[in-house]
C-alpha cells in the first residue's frame, strides 16, 4: 500500500531573527528537504524612486543613505557621480581621496555585518561581540565627517559637504593599525572552525554560468571565480590610482564568500591607508559656485554667495537633459544608478539598481535541494540589507 | 569588440534591420529598436562572440504621459569579458504587451514583475507575473508620472474593528510643488505683457 504525503509549507519571516530584515520566505518542504522557495518582499518598500522625482538632486541624496543602511555613502557615490558625469564637473583630488576613504569604510562596516551575523546564525555569538565593537568606531567616524552615524547626507555633486574635522585623519590611520589584528582575531574564531565549515563548506554553491545568469556582482560573483570588480574594471574618483587586489573565490560555496569578505576588508584597510598617505590640503567640492553651496562665513560679505546660497537650496542646481548609468562596486556588489534629467532642478526618472535585489531573487535556484538549516546560511551569505532590495 | 565604435559597426552590420538608431555617450553604447525585435536582439548580444553581453544588470521603463507611445522600456547589459556596457530601448503604447526575457536570461523573472508592478506593463511568456515591491491587493501602478506621490489610500490599525484598515488618504496640508522659475525673468502674466509689447513694436 503506497501512502500519499503532502508537502509542508512553511511560513519563514517576515518577522525572523534570521531572515536579516522582512523577508518573508514561503518554502515548501519535503520531510527537511527545502523543495521551492518563494521570496515575498516589498515589506519595506518606500517609494524611493517616486520620491526622488519630486525633490531636488541635493534633496534627493539621503534616500540613498536609506536604501542600503550598513554601507550609506557607496551608495550615494553612485548617484554623485552620475550628477558629475551629465553635468561635466571636476572632482578636487581632496574630496576624491576623502570619499574612497569613506566608501571602504563603509565596505568594513558591511562586511563586519555581514560575517558576524552569518557566524550568529550559525551558531556562533562571540564574532558579533567583537566585531559590533569595531563598527561603532568606524561610525564614530562617519559621525565626525558627517554629523551623523548612519545617514550621513555626504558626499555632494562635485565632492564632498565639509572638510574632515581635526585629527580625524590620525585617528583613522590609527584604527587601520589596530584593525588587522580584529580581523585575525576574527579568522581564528571562523575560519578553521569546524561547525562554522560543517555549516558552510559546499552550501549555496553557485557555478560562474549561473553567477552571470542571475546577474550576480559583488563577493557573490567573486566567489564563483570571476575576477570582477568594478574598482578595477571601471575605475571611478582616484581608484585608478591605488594598488589593490581582487580577492577571488574557488568553489562559489558560502564558505568561499565568508573567505572573499574577510580578504576584502584586509584590502580595504591598505586602501584607506594609501589615501591616507597620498591625501594633500586643498578644496574638498566644486569650485563651481552654481553647483556647490558657498561657505556660511562668505555668506555674511558677498551678495553673489548669498544669491548663490538662496538659488541652490530653493530651486537647487539645474541639470541638462540627458541620461546616464553609472554603477560603483558597493560591498554587496553593483549598485547602479540610471538617472534621467530634463534640464530642471529635479530628476525626471532614478532608476536604483541594487545588487540585492536580483541575488534575493535567486533563492529558489540556491536553496533547492537543501535542508532546512541551511536556509539561514545561504540567506546569510547573500549579504541582504531589505533597505537597498526594497527600496 | 574592443572599442565602443567596432562595436557600434559590428551591430549595424549583423542586426541593419532591426537597428533603429545608435549612439555612443558616457562611454556606453545606446540602441534603439522594435518592440518584436527584443528577443532576437537580446540572443544576437548575449551568444555572439564580438559582443558577449552575458549579464542583463537591469530592466526599467521610462514614463511620458504626453507621448502616443507612452512607455519606454530599457534594457542594461554588461559585458565583462569587453568591459562594455550597452542600453536598448523601445517604446510601447500604453495597454500594449511585450515579450519577456525570463527565457534567455533567469534574472529577468524579478525585473519584470518590478516593471510590472511599477508601470502596469505585461510580459507576454513570464512564468510568474504578480506583483513585487507593493502590498497585497495594491492598486494603481505607482512609479506612473499621473499616480500622486501621496497614493489614494493609506492603512491604519482601527482600534473599534480590531483589524486593519484600509482608508482614503487625508492630509492636512497637501503636498507642495514649487515653481522656482526665476523672479528676474517675470511672472507669467508680466512675460505676456512683455511679449504683447514686443509683437506691438
Amino acid at each position: 500500500m503506497t501512502k500519499k504525503i503532502k508537502n509542508l509549507n512553511l511560513n519563514f519571516g517576515p518577522q525572523h531573527p534570521a531572515a536579516h530584515g522582512v523577508l518573508r520566505l514561503i518554502l515548501e518542504l519535503d520531510g527537511e528537504v527545502v523543495e521551492k522557495a518563494d521570496p515575498h518582499i516589498g515589506l519595506l518598500h518606500r517609494g524611493t524612486e517616486k520620491l526622488i522625482e519630486n525633490k531636488t538632486y541635493m534633496q534627493a541624496v539621503p534616500y540613498f543613505d536609506r536604501l542600503d543602511y550598513v554601507a550609506p555613502m557607496n551608495q550615494e557615490h553612485a548617484f554623485a557621480l552620475a550628477i558629475e558625469k551629465i553635468l561635466k564637473i571636476n572632482v578636487p583630488i581632496r574630496a576624491q581621496y576623502i570619499r574612497v576613504i569613506f566608501c571602504e569604510i563603509g565596505r568594513i562596516l558591511s562586511h563586519i555585518l555581514n560575517v558576524t551575523t552569518q557566524a550568529l546564525d550559525v551558531g556562533a555569538l562571540t564574532p558579533s561581540l567583537w566585531g559590533f565593537e569595531e563598527r561603532e568606531t568606524l561610525m564614530t567616524f562617519y559621525e565626525r565627517a558627517s554629523g551623523s552615524r548612519l545617514h550621513a547626507n555626504y558626499f555632494r555633486a562635485g565632492g564632498v559637504h565639509q572638510d574632515l574635522p581635526k585629527g580625524l585623519e590620525e585617528d583613522i590611520a590609527k584604527f587601520c593599525e589596530t584593525f588587522p589584528k580584529i580581523i585575525n582575531d576574527l579568522e581564528s574564531l571562523l575560519t578553521d572552525n569546524r561547525i562554522f565549515k560543517q555549516r558552510n563548506v559546499d552550501i549555496g554553491v553557485v557555478t560562474k554560468e549561473d553567477a552571470l545568469d542571475y546577474s550576480f556582482s559583488g563577493v557573490m560573483i567573486r566567489g564563483s571565480g570571476v575576477p570582477w570588480d568594478l574598482r578595477k574594471s571601471q575605475p571611478y574618483d582616484c581608484y585608478g590610482s591605488l594598488d589593490f587586489k581582487i580577492p577571488v573565490g574557488k568553489n562559489g560555496d558560502c564558505y568561499d564568500r565568508y573567505l572573499c569578505r574577510i580578504e576584502e576588508m584586509k584590502e580595504s584597510v591598505s586602501i584607506i591607508k594609501q589615501c591616507l598617505a597620498k591625501m594633500e590640503k586643498g578644496p574638498i567640492k566644486s569650485l563651481d559656485g552654481k553647483i556647490s553651496p558657498p561657505a556660511k562665513s562668505e555668506i555674511k560679505q558677498s551678495m553673489e554667495a548669498l544669491i548663490h546660497h538662496f538659488k541652490l537650496f530653493t530651486e537647487g542646481y539645474r541639470v541638462p537633459k540627458d541620461e546616464i548609468y553609472t554603477a560603483v562596486e558597493a560591498p554587496k556588489g553593483e549598485f547602479g544608478v540610471y538617472l534621467i534629467s530634463d534640464g530642471s532642478s529635479k530628476p525626471y526618472k532614478c532608476k536604483i539598481r541594487a545588487p540585492g535585489f536580483s541575488h534575493l531573487q535567486s533563492m529558489d535556484y540556491l536553496i533547492k535541494g537543501h535542508m532546512l538549516a541551511d536556509v539561514p546560511a545561504v540567506l546569510g551569505s547573500l549579504d541582504i540589507v531589505f533597505g537597498e532590495v526594497d527600496r | 569588440m574592443k572599442s565602443l565604435e567596432d562595436l557600434e559597426k559590428k551591430i549595424n552590420s549583423e542586426l541593419n534591420t532591426k537597428i533603429n538608431n545608435t549612439e555612443i555617450k558616457h562611454n556606453q553604447i545606446y540602441i534603439e529598436i522594435d518592440k518584436d525585435d527584443i528577443i532576437d536582439v537580446t540572443l544576437f548580444l548575449k551568444t555572439n562572440q564580438d559582443t558577449k553581453f552575458r549579464q542583463l544588470i537591469d530592466i526599467t521603463v521610462v514614463d511620458y504621459p504626453e507621448n502616443n507611445l507612452r512607455f519606454e522600456v530599457v534594457y542594461l547589459f554588461l559585458s565583462h569579458e569587453f568591459n562594455q556596457r550597452l542600453i536598448v530601448k523601445y517604446s510601447i503604447a500604453e495597454n500594449e504587451v511585450i515579450p519577456s526575457l525570463t527565457s534567455i536570461f533567469p534574472s529577468a523573472n524579478w525585473m519584470e514583475r518590478e516593471v510590472f508592478d511599477m508601470y502596469g506593463v505585461s510580459f507576454k511568456d513570464h512564468p510568474d507575473l504578480r506583483r513585487i515591491l507593493t502590498d497585497y491587493g495594491f492598486e494603481g501602478h505607482p512609479l506612473r508620472k499621473d499616480f500622486p506621490l501621496t497614493g489614494h489610500s493609506e492603512v491604519r490599525y482601527s482600534e473599534d474593528q480590531k483589524k486593519v484598515i484600509s482608508e482614503p488618504v487625508k492630509l492636512e496640508q497637501n503636498y507642495r510643488n514649487f515653481d522656482y522659475e526665476s523672479p528676474w525673468k517675470g511672472t507669467k502674466y508680466i512675460k505676456e505683457e512683455i511679449e504683447n509689447n514686443d509683437k506691438k513694436n
